[in-house]
């Protein structure tokens, strides 16, 4: 088991730097699932079975193929794959990863430097879950159900196209 | 037998939210900002199952549950303005929309 998870960590932070330092966005994406489906195995190790099944299918399934089909209809050109190389210079990065490191290293540092505690053996299963989830975690479930409602009226509504209609005499534009 | 230290989990989630912050630091292409905030997500729900499993209880399973609701919300409507961008300025680069059409 532990095996696992080191190999899986590992390629998971193998492939999320990949995605990051990709040009093309279709390449990024297709490491991105690598990277979602690596953190899922982690999730399985670590006795959380469902959520792993959960990470793949709404993760890997649905969000990333959800912005594949928008990358579809933005019809984009290998001109945008050079306007990515240029924007993506050392001088650009340099500082940002530096701090950012530093940052991790002293997270890093007070980790190691708490006393360890290893994981517990049995996994949690989806049973348990769900009676949490419907038991004293009801309030949030109806709250998120507002929120993806909210989320679909909000896509709808920024999504839709304004269609401009060119009359001969008079112009407008219209919902 | 399972004897993963728990620091090593939350390092693993540390070093994936700091890989999905620099990304959308360094990035201009606004879809690739989208995609580094779905990996610091992921990230955050990465702690939240560790913490869970670290104490055998289903609590960090649930606010899992809620992050992947909210990622999922939050990427439908990113997408949405990032459509209404593209068509209004006919670019990905995130900036050319910080003047205000006044």
């Amino acid at each position: 088991m532990e095996l696992t998870f080191y190999l899986a960590a590992a390629v998971a932070i193998i492939a999320t730097i990949l995605v990051v330092t990709q040009y093309n966005l279709i390449h990024a994406l297709l490491y991105l699932v690598v990277s979602f489906m690596a953190i899922a195995v982690v999730f399985f190790t670590l006795g959380a079975p469902f959520m792993a099944a959960l990470e793949i299918i709404i993760y890997a399934g649905a969000i990333v193929v959800l912005i594949i089909f928008v990358i579809m209809m933005l019809n984009l050109t290998h001109e945008d794959v050079q306007h990515e190389k240029e924007w993506l210079k050392p001088s650009v990065w340099i500082g940002p990863a530096l701090l950012s490191l530093i940052l991790l290293a002293e997270l890093a540092y007070i980790f190691m430097a708490s006393e360890t505690s290893a994981v517990a053996t049995q996994p949690v299963e989806a049973k348990a879950v769900g009676m949490a989830l419907f038991g004293p975690y009801v309030l949030g479930v109806e709250l998120s159900g507002m929120l993806l409602m909210a989320g679909i009226v909000g896509a709808y509504h920024l999504g839709r196209q304004k269609k401009k209609i060119v009359h001969r005499f008079l112009e407008r534009t219209e919902a | 037998m399972n004897t993963i230290p728990m620091e090593h989990g939350l390092l693993l989630a540390g070093i994936l939210f700091i890989i999905g912050l620099v990304s959308v630091l360094i990035r201009r292409n606004i879809i690739f900002m989208l995609i580094s905030v779905e990996i610091m997500l992921n990230a955050a729900g990465l702690a939240f199952i560790v913490a869970g499993a670290r104490w055998v209880q289903p609590e960090g399973q649930v606010m899992f549950i809620f992050i992947i609701t909210m990622a999922a919300a939050e990427v439908s409507v990113g997408l949405a303005l990032i459509l209404q961008l593209y068509h209004n300025l006919k670019t990905l680069d995130s900036d050319a929309a910080n003047v205000m059409n006044g």
